[in-house]
């Protein structure tokens, strides 16, 4: 046995989430696909008293989608995102983001929200929603809020969400119509399926005549939580993304960051790979872009 | 302490445990099934993957607790009595195993991939097998075996 003793309780209903949450007084954590948490548990680097099992709240689980948001449930697993034609269409970051989280099998158990509420400042859901302004939903029995991600995401392994409070749904906005979406997700890290050292996620939409008209930048790995990138992208915007513009723009990324330095990468290092990540992103997510709307000319045609 | 029910390669079992009982510990230690190893503890190795209800898992990040109720495979599961599954066969026949520590994982990873992408590229079943590690590096003849048994599997 390597974790702490502590009390495990299945709950089926929302209710008996947050009631037990009430009650326990700050001593009680949230457990959904537990790919980091029971590992946490095991170096004893997290030592709840009463662990909270979400699997079986069928009202946690699920995507649902309007006509600008897409909807998903907290305990949503991540691989049923990843397979999911609704996240596909809609929000195609986040489907670039997916296959680098983790691992298929911690995938397979792992969640969205769980992700999230874990906090990892490299998490690739994390950056995606920060790209994408995401906004959370949090349920207590004091009642629900729902939070910005900027101002859910407060540091490493901390969140906005109080000790009673559960994360039930994250809105992702759909990008909008009539454009050419591109996306690129891209990281290094040490190995595949490692956390990442630095990340960026890009999504590009551009106009018939190529102008960029939509664009959601943000970075990981260079600050305490991932940050989107706003006045790269509004210095951008209504351009054609040109190589020289994008490199002169993603240099306005760098007085955003603040990186540490530890042993994986010096600070100096995090704050260059990020700029020069986030150029070569949006390029590419610009000619994916491109390719997007010449395959569709040539489909209109024929 | 709790008691936990599941069904393991086809046997309804169930036992008395901590909450804090891995799932892994629970099918070594109390069921003996010691088929599925324990590499590095925190899921990163994949030596313990065991099915979960059809999807492939790391044992060692789960708890008992957990899936109550669910039918979980392990490699002791595969072989119908003394004739091994085509996976395991493609294994032998292969030389996709050294030390052999690292194996039941790659097993269970590998039936799984072919389950879902019966035709995978190489290039798919390395990206597949990212989760599990191979101390032995001998990645090339998994791939192989992989691919022999992704033909005899009816992909």
């Amino acid at each position: 046995m390597k974790a702490a003793v502590f009390d495990y309780s299945r709950a089926e209903s929302l209710d008996e989430v947050l009631a037990i949450l009430s009650d326990a007084g700050g001593e009680a954590r949230i457990i959904a696909g537990g790919q980091s948490l029971v590992a946490m548990m095991a170096m004893r680097l997290a030592r709840p008293e009463i662990l909270i099992d979400i699997n079986h709240v069928e009202a946690l689980a699920g995507i649902g989608t309007t006509s600008a948001v897409v909807t998903i449930r907290a305990c949503t697993r991540q691989a049923a995102a990843e397979k999911s034609v609704v996240i596909a269409a809609d929000i195609p970051l986040l489907a670039a983001a997916l296959p680098h989280v983790g691992h298929i099998q911690t995938r397979n158990r792992g969640t969205i929200g769980g992700s999230l509420a874990h906090g990892d400042p490299t998490a690739e859901i994390l950056l995606t929603a920060m790209a994408l302004r995401a906004e959370v939903v949090l349920a207590s029995t004091h009642g629900i809020r729902n939070l910005q991600i900027a101002d859910f995401g407060l540091g490493p392994m901390q969140t906005a969400a109080a000790d009673d409070e559960c994360l039930t749904e994250i809105r992702f906005p759909i990008p909008p119509l009539g454009l050419s979406i591109g996306t690129v997700v891209d990281e290094i890290s040490p190995k595949a399926g490692d956390y990442a050292v630095v990340g960026v996620a890009v999504e590009v939409g551009l106009d018939d005549a190529g102008i960029c008209r939509h664009l959601r930048l943000a970075a990981s790995g260079a600050s305490p939580v991932p940050v989107s990138a706003n006045p790269v992208e509004a210095a951008l915007l209504g351009s054609t993304l040109g190589s020289a513009d994008v490199a002169g723009a993603a240099r306005l990324l760098d007085p955003l960051l603040d990186p540490e330095s530890d042993v994986q990468a010096s600070a100096a290092y995090r704050r260059r790979v990020a700029v020069g990540m986030l150029a070569r992103a949006i390029e590419l997510a610009r000619d994916r872009a491109l390719d997007r709307s010449q395959n569709q000319t040539k489909g209109d045609l024929t | 302490m709790p008691t936990v029910s599941m069904t393991v390669n086809g046997k309804p079992v169930s036992g008395e445990v901590e909450a804090r009982t891995l799932l892994v510990q629970f099918l070594r230690d109390q069921l003996r099934l010691t088929g599925t190893h324990v590499g590095c503890d925190t899921s990163q190795c994949g030596a313990c993957v065991v099915h979960v209800d059809g999807e492939s898992a790391k044992s060692c990040t789960m708890l008992a607790l957990q899936v109550d109720g669910a039918a979980i495979t392990t490699i002791e599961g595969l072989a119908n009595g003394e004739t091994l599954h085509p996976m395991q066969e493609a294994f032998r026949n292969n030389h996709g195993l050294q030390c052999g520590f690292c194996t039941p994982g790659m097993v269970m990873s590998a039936i799984d991939l072919v389950k879902k992408n019966p035709k995978a590229s190489e290039t798919e079943i390395r990206e597949w097998l990212e989760g599990n590690i191979c101390r032995c590096t001998g990645y090339h003849n998994i791939v192989k075996s992989i691919q022999e048994a992704a033909g005899n599997m009816g992909g």
